[in-house]
């Protein structure tokens, strides 16, 4: 089980970053995102499960904390650095040519946005080259997605589940995807603060 | 992005077939839904591969019916996104009331529920009556279900919150009745919608319209069927025409912006100059 943070060993520098979560994740995502710097040259793309009918507060809330720019895309938007939240009611994709799709297909195991159809699609068009976080949450969305990103050769990073408000989903995140680094939401933002420069002198 | 694989290939593969056999043209839908979507119909029909799907589905037309239902599977909501109705009603309603007579088209209606949301605005509005709606889709099934308007009874709650924070006038229940655990709309909005198999992808302009919505339809369509599309819905407009568009597309980066203004700031409500 698990002895504390693991070290990161993957040492190459990542082009995107995905993010997912539930409950307890608006907190964790405070620690993380506030701590990125505005350098980091990469798009930050965050699935948090929140009621489809309220109006997404999110970017609201984070971009006046965050020293990279903050906002919800457009469908077909290319991803740009910056972080991105995915609207309420609307699964959020990648597309190859590294640009959003959105869809309103059903909820994929009860959720949309789902944690594990962002990262799929991330995963197809990011491949080794791709950072996943799963966080505190109280079901499984992430842990499918999580392992496609650790197949393809990416990164996944989880939630010290013992530092979780809700520990199901960091759980299910690593016995599904074997992360290469679980830590607290600082020390994962730290991993990520190098995520562009990771594995370079 | 380097070479195709093997599951690039069979599903470009899949899509010409389907194209070539029944007319019905994927080939330029996002690639990343699709994806999900044909692998979730291949697991489900029950083919190891899409290849083999492909095989089953030129040889039967059956097969072709099931996978559509799996190619058309979006789920809206009644008065989705209630701002935009009630932009609609605040914004729009005042010009169309001097119209003597209406047409709208909702394009790509799927199972509906847009529709039915507009047609029960106009009925609250006093406009229904001298209104035709065209509601159109590429899926037969979906139309059937559109035209039958029954939804299931736990949707309602839902309907009817989203119907209050839209402006509703009344009671959402006036417009339905209950059976047998299912909502069923009234036969009298019914009355004024023709249903009818349309493709935004294939087919042309068959009407002049004074309000053309296609919401959450585009996102499903990569940048060149988008601008087909956005062609087809201008060239169906009246001038100065309205065009409702979903919360998160927008006309922001078509060679068709020119042609249209804003009709309110962060609603995707325009009008045709």
């Amino acid at each position: 089980m698990l002895t504390g943070p693991s070290r990161p060993r993957s040492l190459r520098p990542s082009a995107a970053i995905v993010m997912g979560g539930s409950a307890g994740a608006v907190e964790a995502l405070g620690v993380i995102l506030p701590a990125l710097p505005a350098e980091l040259g990469v798009p930050v793309v965050v699935v948090l499960h929140l009621s489809p009918r309220v109006p997404s507060l999110l970017a609201r809330i984070f971009a006046p904390r965050c020293a990279l720019p903050v906002a919800e895309p457009m469908d077909k938007q290319p991803l740009g650095p910056g972080i991105w939240f995915a609207p309420p009611d609307y699964h959020l994709l990648i597309e190859r040519e590294r640009t959003f799709s959105l869809s309103i297909d059903p909820p994929f195991r009860w959720s949309r946005p789902s944690i594990d159809v962002l990262f799929e699609s991330a995963s197809e068009a990011y491949g080794g080259s791709l950072d996943a976080v799963v966080l505190t949450g109280a079901n499984d969305d992430g842990a499918r997605g999580a392992a496609a990103v650790r197949q393809a050769g990416g990164f996944v990073l989880v939630q010290d589940p013992t530092t979780a408000e809700a520990d199901e989903m960091p759980l299910a995140a690593i016995a599904a995807a074997a992360p290469q680094f679980v830590g607290t939401p600082a020390e994962i933002a730290a991993v990520l603060a190098a995520a562009t420069t990771r594995g370079q002198r | 992005m380097g070479a195709p694989t093997l599951d690039d290939i069979e599903l470009q593969l899949l899509l010409e077939a389907i194209f070539l056999r029944y007319h019905q043209d994927f080939r330029s839908y996002s690639l990343a839904s699709i994806r999900r979507r044909l692998a979730a119909a291949r697991d489900s029909l029950g083919f190891a591969t899409l290849s083999a799907m492909q095989d089953a589905i030129l040889r039967d037309a059956r097969v072709f019916a099931a996978l559509l239902q799996f190619l058309s599977v979006q789920v809206s909501d009644l008065f989705r996104d209630p701002s935009f109705y009630r932009a609609l009603r605040q914004e729009i309603v005042p010009v169309l009331r001097t119209y003597p007579s209406l047409k709208i088209w909702i394009a790509g209606c799927s199972r509906g529920e847009e529709v039915y949301s507009f047609a029960i605005l106009l009925r609250e509005e006093g406009l229904l009556d001298r209104t035709i709606l065209y509601a159109t889709d590429l899926n037969p099934e979906a139309l059937r279900e559109a035209e039958a308007g029954v939804y299931p009874r736990e949707r309602v709650p839902a309907f009817t919150e989203n119907h209050r924070l839209a402006g509703g006038k009344g009671s959402l229940s006036s417009h339905y009745t209950a059976r047998y655990g299912a909502a069923v709309f009234d036969r009298a909005l019914r009355k004024q919608i023709v249903f009818s198999d349309h493709s935004l992808a294939t087919d042309s302009v068959f009407a002049e319209v004074h309000v053309a919505s296609c919401r959450n339809v585009l996102i499903y369509f990569d940048r060149a069927l988008q601008e087909r599309a956005l062609g087809l819905l201008k060239g169906s407009l009246v001038r100065r025409g309205f065009l409702g568009l979903g919360a998160k597309e927008s006309l922001h980066s078509s060679e068709h912006a020119a042609e249209f203004r804003e009709v309110v700031r962060g609603e995707r409500w325009y009008q045709r100059c």
